[in-house]
């Protein structure tokens, strides 16, 4: 397969997954921004999760106040930011413009009805759209592209590569939300089991669709403990850390086996998973989470690095 | 239906006799309910719709997204008019190709004093850098398509002959694929030779070009431009049918002594490009430098015999308008024979004696600019204003050897669905003749037809749209 | 006459870049006027391939980098034994036909500007021989346009370097070539070395003249800057329409970088002392 082709589907992959991730990431916001302001007037919600997408002062320079309004703006619709949810469905539906004949046309029907619908809702007036019509639609429509892939796609190298795309994405994502929820929006530590911090948790299950998968598993009190343990750990929830690396070696594994060659993703993949597979809680807490996250995040862009050298540029060093 | 005017060949009637070819579609036309006619022409619309068939025609310009209309009524020729056509279209691509081969080697046409060598060498399309250079099994034009008239029973006329990349070929499949989703029934009253096996048969001519280096099954690869180029939709259509990679200048590279494809698995070696852009685009470092399309050192992997380009570099040397008045003469010249394809006759405004009769009577002829393609810059005299035969009276004295004139030419009529019926209206037609180890022409060809009333223009940017076009099997 | 040749070309990118690619055109070609005795050009890291002699009569290569480059050197070097032909062109060996070379470029293109100076220099010529008359283009061409480094760029046309009556041998040329093209006379852009003397205009050992088609004669050198025809101190490389297709080295990097060029060419006669210069 040309590498171009392979690059173009990893990346449609990987833009609808974002968009999902920002989708949930104002959803977060704007329930956080319901809750008492109990840090004196300072705390801010909004900044902290525009901190956390790396876009806060592209959105100072542009919005200045931050407003929900403003938000909703400037992370669904806003075409000059790369990650507003409008920029990545837009994104992924040229990518999959591109290798439209590499398509099922089912799945270029959801990438492409997503990108209509989206100009519809650009074009509808804004007070008839509530921000959970937004986050509803969104995860509806990546819904859409994602069983599309899976139910229609044949099994071959184009199909790992785009799976390849939401896994490694998704890992991201979930290390992503995790350590907004703990680095940036708890005022202090102190807070660390209050009732803010609780509401906080529940908030970020709500958004990843795991607020009673979480109950169900755990049975009982949400605890900073559990949470990490069932978004880090657990290997039934599809977006925790260790799944979507497991996923990521599954595919990595069908390309190697498909090409008869294997790759030095694998192993970092592999490393990786056994890594998290050996991981405690509280181990976790001990390195400290935030600094368990961002070492995450690394190994996890490190894996993503290796696949663009190895299979996306088509000329492997 | 009305008797056929008599100034124009009317290819369904004769009088009012309904010719033996047609006999089964006048039948299908009349027993046709008009509410089914209107059904079945938005059915076709959509199949094209979906299918995403949607560009202009070579050098027509115009809005890519740009539906071409399909006029549901196909044109027939029968085996004996075909016959005819396939061995004057096969002998037009041997010759167009031995004058290429000729004109970049010996030049013994020029020698000869048959084509005059300044038409040749100074031409825009005639490139330096090939001189001396013999693709494999020397062939230049791998792909002519040639662009023909009718204006009598057995009278056809070569309009212009397309040596590059002639563009279209998706459409005649694609008519063909549609009038048989659409109206089985009719494959099974006619005896219609199939086109289907243009895919094969192309794919057979690009594998039988590849460069001695290359052992085992070649590697072909269609190069495009990219998706926003207007044939776009064809270049994908091609690599699908043939199975074959659809690449850009930057999933190619060159090492070493060959070109290769970036993969997945690695690098690839590429044997065979056919690439639909253009020659000065395809290498930085021969041609244009500031061209992001092409590939860096490709040329020089070429004329070193690692790839082979189709069609080479510098084969529109044999396709432009000022060369076309010489093709009879390449005919009878490198293959001994009589020209079974005739010109259309053409005034050469560089000629005085040719100049004086063209500004005489520029309100019958139609006028062309040299280098310019698909009625952009042309004059139809009987159809222009007075402010416009004057515009172009200034322009042929100004630079005469800019421009030829032709006679405007009475073309052939078929039947067309219309709003009251069918009517007749003018055709033209352009095959697809495929020269590699063998030349090969698929029974059948891209007709287009002018759709407004009385209209000569087929052009799909002015008014023109396209028709299945069948030939019966013996 | 025997040439020593040394002609380094260094190219240093400031950010590194992803691949490089080069065609060479570096070889000097058997001729009445130059025999070779010794020819080599090294390039460092690099893949060399697809070399073939094109049609006018120039070995031309590859050379490839895979990055990341941050310098790259390309050195020509050799002995080459000369004679003096006045200037003529014998025993090349090329297919490309003269008339090919009847037109512009964007380089050399015409304009009223240069037919009128090709007529005024050939007033009252009509009956003089091809070589007189191209002759006559020559010395027009010295006459009216002044040596002066650093007045032009390579992107100077040349109507532009006429009309500005200064420039170096690359402007020269160019509105050399014009100007038989006026008089509808083949020229061509020819790219080489030369061994200064003291009296030559502009003493750049990496030279460029044109060659103008002399009916009766074939190809004859004229070197406008210098107010002659090569002789035994110059050797010659290649030719093409005008510099950039002429030029011996044609390159393209793909990354987004600024380079900078630093080129080196000395010319020695190994019977005498060296002479050397450098040009940024």
């Amino acid at each position: 397969m040309l590498s171009r082709t392979a690059s173009h589907l990893y990346w449609m992959a990987r833009y609808i997954e974002r968009a999902e991730t920002t989708a949930r990431l104002l959803q977060v916001g704007a329930r956080n921004a319901l809750l008492p302001d109990i840090g004196g007037g300072f705390r801010n919600d909004w900044e902290a999760i525009l901190q956390a997408s790396g876009s806060l002062e592209m959105f100072r320079e542009k919005y200045g106040e931050t407003k929900q309004r403003n938000l909703e703006t400037f992370l669904f619709f806003d075409a000059e930011n790369p990650a507003s949810v409008r920029s990545c469905i837009e994104l992924a539906r040229e990518n999959a413009r591109v290798v439209r004949t590499g398509l099922t046309s089912q799945t270029w029907d959801a990438m492409n009805t997503a990108f209509q619908e989206m100009k519809e809702l650009h074009r509808t007036e804004r007070s008839k759209l509530s921000l959970t019509d937004l986050a509803e639609w969104t995860s509806r429509a990546c819904a859409q592209a994602r069983g599309s892939i899976h139910a229609t796609q044949l099994r071959n190298d184009g199909y790992h590569f785009m799976n390849l795309g939401f896994t490694l994405e998704r890992a991201d994502n979930t290390a992503r939300m995790l350590d907004v929820k703990y680095y940036v929006l708890l005022p202090s530590l102190s807070y660390v089991g209050s009732g803010l911090d609780q509401t906080q948790w529940v908030t970020l299950l709500r958004s990843m669709s795991a607020h009673r998968a979480f109950n169900w598993t755990y049975r009982g009190e949400i605890t900073a403990a559990r949470i990490a343990h069932f978004l880090i750990l657990n290997r039934q929830f599809p977006r925790s850390l260790l799944t979507a690396v497991e996923d990521t070696l599954d595919h990595l594994d069908h390309l190697a086996r498909g090409y008869k060659n294997p790759s030095r993703a694998q192993s970092a993949a592999r490393s990786l998973l056994a890594e998290l597979a050996e991981a405690e809680v509280e181990h976790i807490f001990d390195e400290g989470l935030h600094e368990f996250l961002t070492r995450f995040m690394g190994q996890n862009a490190g894996i993503a690095n290796i696949v663009q050298e190895t299979y996306l540029t088509g000329e492997p060093a | 239906m009305a008797q056929a005017d008599q100034n124009f060949f009317n290819e369904m009637l004769n009088g009012t006799d309904v010719r033996a070819a047609y006999e089964n579609l006048d039948r299908w036309q009349a027993n046709m309910p008009s509410d089914l006619r209107s059904l079945k022409q938005h059915e076709a619309e959509q199949l094209f719709r979906r299918v995403g068939i949607t560009f202009a025609v070579y050098g027509e310009g115009g809005d890519p997204e740009r539906l071409i209309p399909f006029d549901m009524f196909p044109r027939v020729f029968t085996a004996d008019e075909w016959r005819k056509l396939e061995r004057g279209i096969k002998q037009r691509a041997a010759a167009l190709n031995a004058f290429l081969a000729d004109v970049y080697d010996g030049r013994e046409i020029i020698r000869a004093g048959k084509i005059p060598e300044h038409i040749v060498t100074r031409n825009e399309a005639f490139e330096k850098a090939m001189v001396g250079i013999r693709p494999p099994m020397n062939i230049w034009s791998h792909i002519v398509g040639i662009d023909l008239v009718r204006t009598g029973r057995d009278q056809f006329y070569v309009l212009e002959d397309n040596c590059r990349t002639p563009s279209g070929v998706s459409y005649m499949l694609q008519n063909r694929e549609i009038m048989m989703r659409m109206f089985p029934q009719l494959f099974v009253e006619n005896r219609i030779a199939p086109v289907d096996g243009y895919a094969s048969a192309l794919w057979r001519t690009l594998a039988s070009v590849a460069p001695k280096k290359c052992e085992g099954e070649p590697n072909i690869v269609i190069l495009t431009p990219g998706q926003f180029n207007s044939a776009y939709y064809e270049h994908s259509f091609l690599a699908d049918l043939m199975g074959v990679e659809l690449v850009e200048g930057q999933d190619l590279f060159v090492e070493g002594d060959f070109c290769w494809m970036k993969t997945t698995e690695g690098p690839q070696k590429v044997d065979v490009i056919y690439r639909r852009i253009d020659d000065a685009f395809l290498d930085p470092l021969c041609f244009r430098p500031d061209s992001m399309l092409g590939i860096p050192g490709l040329m020089n992997v070429y004329r070193s015999g690692g790839v082979t380009i189709c069609s080479a570099p510098g084969a529109g040397v044999a396709d432009d308008k000022a060369i076309y008045t010489f093709v009879p003469e390449m005919v009878r010249f490198y293959l001994g024979e009589a020209p079974i394809l005739e010109n259309v006759p053409t005034y050469q405004c560089a000629k005085t004696d040719d100049c004086k009769y063209v500004l005489e009577n520029l309100e019958e002829l139609v006028v062309k600019e040299v280098h310019g393609s698909g009625g952009y810059g042309m004059l139809v005299g009987p159809k222009a204003d007075k402010a416009m035969i004057e515009l172009f009276r200034d322009k042929i004295r100004a630079r005469p050897q800019n421009y030829i004139a032709q006679p405007t030419l009475a073309l052939s009529t078929v039947p067309t669905f219309v709003e009251e019926g069918i009517a007749p209206r003018h055709v033209d037609l352009r095959p697809y003749c495929l020269v590699g180890e063998k030349i090969e022409l698929v029974p059948g060809g891209l007709t287009r037809v002018a759709l407004n009333e009385g209209s000569l223009v087929v052009n799909s940017s002015q008014g023109g749209g396209v028709k299945d076009t069948w030939v019966l099997a013996e | 006459m025997k040439l020593r040749v040394r002609h380094v070309s260094r190219y240093v990118f400031d950010a590194p870049v992803k691949r490089l690619a080069q065609s060479h055109r570096l070889w000097p070609a058997e001729t009445q006027g130059q025999s070779v005795i010794q020819w080599s050009v090294e390039t460092e890291n690099a893949v060399t391939g697809s070399g073939f002699r094109d049609g006018a009569g120039d070995w031309t290569q590859t050379v490839t980098v895979k990055g990341p480059v941050s310098e790259f050197t390309v050195t020509a070097e050799g002995l080459v034994e000369t004679s003096d032909t006045s200037g003529v062109l014998r025993g090349h060996r090329e297919r490309v036909p003269a008339s090919a070379y009847l037109t512009g470029t964007r380089i050399t293109g015409l304009t009223a500007e240069l037919r009128m100076a090709a007529e005024a220099a050939l007033e009252g010529m009509d009956a003089a021989s091809p070589l007189d008359r191209a002759h006559a283009l020559a010395r027009y061409v010295s006459d009216h346009v002044v040596f002066a480094p650093n007045r032009t760029e390579p992107a100077t046309t040349a109507a532009e370097a006429l009309e500005g009556g200064e420039g170096v041998c690359q402007d020269h040329t160019h509105v050399l070539i014009a100007l038989a093209h006026a008089a509808d006379i083949p020229a061509r852009y020819v790219t080489g070395y030369m061994l200064s003397t003291e009296d030559s205009q502009g003493a750049e050992a990496s030279h460029a003249w044109a060659e103008l088609h002399v009916h009766g004669l074939g190809w004859v050198g004229f070197d406008a800057a210098n107010r002659c025809c090569p002789n035994e101190y110059y050797i010659r490389l290649g030719s093409g329409y005008d510099a950039s297709d002429a030029a011996p080295i044609r390159g393209i990097v793909d990354g987004a970088t600024q380079e900078t060029l630093d080129v080196s060419v000395a010319v020695t006669d190994s019977a005498r002392q060296s002479q050397s210069q450098r040009q940024q």
